[in-house]
């Protein structure tokens, strides 16, 4: 479980480029929970999980991993390993001479044998969708979008306990996007992985998050379910974000007197609604 | 017109581990006109748009902008000055300290005299909505704020073609109105010509033509509606449809008889209004 509390981060404190990019955060995070986190550009979404992840030393406050001070030296080992973050541009971090060797960048420093190595190689490069050839490549010669799935493939290599994920999937075709999403959807079920994605598409957040958190200005804004959060449209539109066109569209059928239920937030649930008030279910 | 004859094009030409990518492709961006690129990871979209303003140049046939083949050294400038392009990644294209400068940094180097470039700075900065960031460091920007800036630069050059690949991968769904707000802005007031490149199918719905690459070719071609009927094929080819488009292709597969080109909510409203109303008036009759 993830706590924090009265957590403020402020960026070149007392310089001319002083800025409070996270104000009063206090947060609970269950384990096994799914949590989405929304929020406009500059919200404080990216400095927030590096926080967690142990990269950012707070300003004041404090973040306990399952009961654990992250930036007090003794526990620092131990989670080291435990919280996993794939950064916002990602590739930026790639740097090896092959894919292969870039996934295994993180196994080995865990000090793992090289038969292990391979096999967490092979897995996340599965989970993210690279093919075998794709691994002798240099990462320099792979398209945007699978340089991303190699860059996610090294932190899912790790195993983490916990996954963060910056903006996975901005870049990502659909069926990849949709693929990522759906094999980290199944680790976070069969490994009980507690998952926290940052994203900007309203869309994956609302099929995938169990919990939404909405980010403005450094606060956290409110916190929810899906259907609460983006029940409330108006509000989203005015800090920066909507809610899925679908919402949108149910809530007008509604206006204009179709009985469907409030708060449908995914084209499935919109269609089976919309099948049964026709007499096609 | 920016046009491509049999254009062809390998990375690591000539060397062992050469990569066919572009193999005799013929296509033609019409002045004025606003196309969007669609296709999935390494299906050849930035390969492309890389041929349109010389970073790449082809390994067969060739590229013309305006008539200028891009293999002409000396038009590089020509080329350049004519062709904008707005990257995946803002970090790489951002070279100043201060937001400003690094949007004056384009028009200097075409030699724009300097009251002109603080206006055209300006208005860049406004039409992406970073004016009030002018004097930050692009550096402390979050990832979606640099996104802008980088338009902005491209916008203050004033090129007659602006190349955009996935410009609004990080920004926030309002930002991302706005950018393309801005872009087909530029493309109705002034006249200037649009290739964007992205994966949101949604902001490929206001465009005049939509372009689908797979493995380095074109599959499809035509307007959103053409285009966007196609769920299927789409979805083969690793992409999307809006999600209204994708509901009423739910809809029409469990036998409800709506149109298949429907790609705004509003539109998709009105539709299944006209269904629902109808049936539920026959239901009345025979109650
Ligand atoms: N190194 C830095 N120095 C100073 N300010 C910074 C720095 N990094 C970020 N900021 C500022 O802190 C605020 C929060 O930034 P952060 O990157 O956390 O936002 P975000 O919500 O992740 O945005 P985005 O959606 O664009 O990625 C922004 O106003 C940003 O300009
Ligand atoms: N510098 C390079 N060297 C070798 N191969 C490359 C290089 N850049 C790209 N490729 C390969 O060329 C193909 C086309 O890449 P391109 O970048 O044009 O794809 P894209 O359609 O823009 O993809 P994305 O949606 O991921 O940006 C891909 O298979 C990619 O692996
Ligand atoms: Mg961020
Ligand atoms: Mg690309």
């Amino acid at each position: 479980m993830i706590k924090i509390t009265n957590l403020n981060y402020v960026y070149s404190a007392g310089g001319p480029f002083e800025k409070a990019a996270l104000v009063d955060i206090n947060l609970n995070i269950e384990k096994g929970r799914f949590v989405g986190i929304i929020g406009h550009t500059g919200s404080g979404k990216s400095t927030l999980v590096q926080v967690i992840c142990g990269l950012l030393k707070p300003t004041s406050g404090q973040v306990l991993i399952d009961g654990k001070n992250i930036y007090e030296d003794k526990n620092k080992k131990e989670l080291r390993y435990k919280v996993g973050l794939v950064f916002q541009y990602p590739e930026h971090q790639l740097f090896e001479e092959t894919v292969y060797k870039d996934i295994a960048f993180g196994p080995k420093n865990m000090n793992l044998d090289e038969e292990e190595i391979k096999r967490r190689v092979l897995y996340a490069a599965k989970v993210v969708g690279l093919k075998e050839r794709h691994l002798e490549k240099s990462p320099f010669d792979l398209s945007g979008g699978q340089k991303r799935r190699a860059a996610i493939a090294g932190v899912i290599a790790m195993k983490p306990e916990i996954l963060l994920l910056d903006e996975p999937t901005a870049g990502l075709d659909p069926k990849g996007r949709d693929e990522i999403l759906r094999e980290i959807k199944e680790l976070h079920k069969k490994e009980n992985l507690t998952v926290i994605l940052i994203s900007h598409s309203m869309e994956d957040i609302a099929k995938l998050a169990d919990t939404v958190i909405v980010m403005n200005k450094g606060k956290v804004h409110m916190m929810g379910s899906p259907k609460e959060i983006f029940a409330k449209a108006n509000e989203l539109r005015q800090i920066g974000l909507n809610a899925p066109s679908i919402s949108e569209l149910c809530q007008k059928l509604r206006d204009d007197g179709m009985p469907l239920p409030p708060n449908i937030i995914t084209v499935q649930d919109a269609a089976e609604e919309i099948l049964k008030l026709l007499g096609k279910l | 017109m920016i046009e491509t004859k049999n254009l062809e094009f390998s990375y690591n030409h000539g060397k062992e581990n050469e990569f066919r990518v572009l193999k005799g492709l013929n296509f033609s961006v019409k002045k004025g006109s606003f196309t969007v690129i669609l296709g999935h990871n390494g299906s050849g979209k930035s390969t492309l748009a890389k041929h349109f303003n010389a970073i790449l140049l082809p390994c067969g046939g060739s590229c013309f902008v305006e008539g200028l083949d891009t293999k002409d050294p000396s038009l590089l400038w020509e080329i350049r000055k004519r062709v904008g392009m707005v990257f995946q990644n803002p970090d790489n294209q951002i070279v100043a300290t201060v937001v400003e400068e690094d949007v004056a940094f384009g028009p200097e180097n075409l030699g724009v005299k300097s009251e002109e470039i603080r206006k055209r700075v300006d208005n860049a900065l406004k039409a992406v909505g970073m004016y009030e960031y002018r004097k930050s460091a692009p550096h402390h920007l979050s990832g979606g704020q640099k996104q802008r800036v980088a338009i902005a630069g491209i916008i203050a050059m004033e090129p007659e073609y602006i190349v955009l690949d996935e410009p609004t991968a990080m920004l926030d769904p309002v930002g991302r109105k706005e950018v393309i707000k801005t872009i087909t802005n530029l493309n109705k007031t002034m006249g200037i010509t649009i290739v964007l490149i992205t994966h949101y199918m949604d902001e490929a719905v206001g465009a005049d033509r939509v372009v689908v690459m797979d493995g380095g070719e074109i599959i499809m071609d035509g307007t959103p509606r053409e285009v966007f009927r196609q769920v299927k094929a789409l979805k083969d080819t690793g992409l999307d449809v809006p999600q209204v488009t994708e509901l009423c292709y739910i809809l029409r597969q469990n036998g409800v008889d709506i149109r298949d080109d429907v790609l705004t909510v509003d539109e998709c409203r009105e539709e299944i209004i006209k269904i629902y109303n109808k049936h539920s008036a026959k239901g009345q009759k025979y109650d």
